[in-house]
């Protein structure tokens, strides 16, 4: 890993660590008092506050995810090189793209 | 009275007359110690072999190399090892001992050997095998080679004595990692080196980080770019197995820790790739 790499890893790290905190307990508070999910869905569009946070989350995991995937093929099969690397690069836009459709579907629609 | 020399528990001195002082805590020692006789497995062979079994007797304040000395010379000639000064000083000894790594001149059987006096010795995992218990260690020092793990000083010889305060950060830095032996039991111990073969290991990667904080050095940044990438000091997981079997104390994990930073800092400052 590189230092530019692990520079990302760790600082994706520390905004997940608040923003999964932040997910679980929004999770818990929303369906204490038995909200159904069009109530819920009701409240997040046109959230711009929920835009945010969840585009945030998705950008750390988009950066974070790939990084740690690779530590582990690295670590437990031979694959190396620039093969490795472009297709972490391909499972990066796929998160992002699937984690901003999934923001979008809960914000504006 | 003359000065005898010779092993007491071995019987050397049977026939000479009860000494005068010592010997009663000397003797209840010896008769305390559980086994009469230990049983060794070593390992014969190279990249493939087998375990075999000698039986040796069991001596009061025997260490481990005491044990493979005397099959070596009493029992099977051709046992392979490596051993030099026996004092902890010069870390060529090192074995695996019943699972953990360890320098035999240094480790008595009592520490090592369960209550039946079985003993299992293995040469240094994550190494080659030359023969036996001898590994091949040309790897472990290439990659202290491949970290910079070498003292550079500046091209024009400096004017006087450098100054170093023995109370600076860097300093202490470099004191707590500096009474590395090269044993190769942190190697040895290290999982990250178990899976790849070309992660620098926890000694190469704190005898760099002992030279990053040597302020007469002049290769700092070269030394920090050794030790990044992906065969470098980002690899260690923080298992502390390096640090927990370390014969001399020293903590390869804090070490590497600090390198760690020392490019998270470098990285986030724009420097290094």
């Amino acid at each position: 890993m590189t230092p530019v790499l692990f520079l990302a890893q760790r600082l994706s790290a520390a905004v997940l660590a608040l923003a999964v905190a932040g997910h679980l307990v929004t999770i818990l508070y929303a369906i204490r008092g038995g909200l159904t999910a069009g109530d819920i869905l009701a409240r997040t569009h046109g959230n711009l506050a929920f835009f945010a946070f969840y585009s945030v989350f998705v950008v750390a995991v988009a950066f974070h995810a790939p990084i740690g995937l690779r530590n582990v093929i690295r670590e437990w099969t031979p694959w190396r090189g620039g093969s490795l690397d472009a297709a972490l690069a391909v499972f990066a836009v796929m998160l992002l793209v699937l984690g901003f459709r999934a923001v979008f579907a809960v914000y504006a629609a | 009275m003359p000065i005898r020399v010779g092993n007491r528990a071995r019987g050397d001195f049977a026939h000479a007359a009860p000494c005068e002082r010592g010997c009663p805590p000397y003797d209840a020692a010896l008769r305390a110690m559980s086994a009469e006789t230990l049983t060794v497995e070593v390992w014969r062979g190279a990249a493939t072999g087998a375990f075999q079994t000698f039986t040796v007797p069991r001596r009061l304040n025997q260490t481990i190399l005491d044990v493979v000395t005397e099959i070596q010379r009493d029992q099977d000639p051709t046992l392979a090892y490596r051993f030099a000064c026996r004092v902890g000083m010069c870390g060529s000894c090192a074995m695996v001992v019943n699972g953990r790594p360890r320098w035999t001149c240094r480790t008595r059987v009592s520490e090592a050997a369960g209550t039946d006096g079985a003993l299992r010795l293995e040469p240094l995992r994550n190494f080659t095998v030359v023969k036996d218990l001898a590994v091949e260690m040309t790897t472990f020092f290439d990659k202290w080679r491949d970290a910079q793990g070498f003292f550079e000083p500046a091209r024009t010889p400096a004017a006087d004595f450098a100054v170093v305060p023995p109370a600076t950060p860097a300093r202490k830095a470099a004191d707590e990692a500096i009474e590395c032996i090269g044993c190769g039991v942190c190697y040895s111990a290290c999982d990250v080196v178990a899976w790849d073969r070309d992660y620098l290991g926890p000694a190469a990667l704190n005898r760099a980080w002992t030279l990053v904080n040597d302020v007469r050095d002049t290769a700092r940044e070269k030394r920090l770019a050794a030790v990044a990438g992906d065969s470098g000091c980002q690899c260690c997981h923080t298992h502390m197995s390096c640090t927990s079997f370390c014969p001399k104390g020293i903590a390869p994990t804090y070490s590497i820790a600090g390198l760690k930073r020392a490019l998270f800092w470098q990285a986030l400052k724009g420097g290094g790739k």
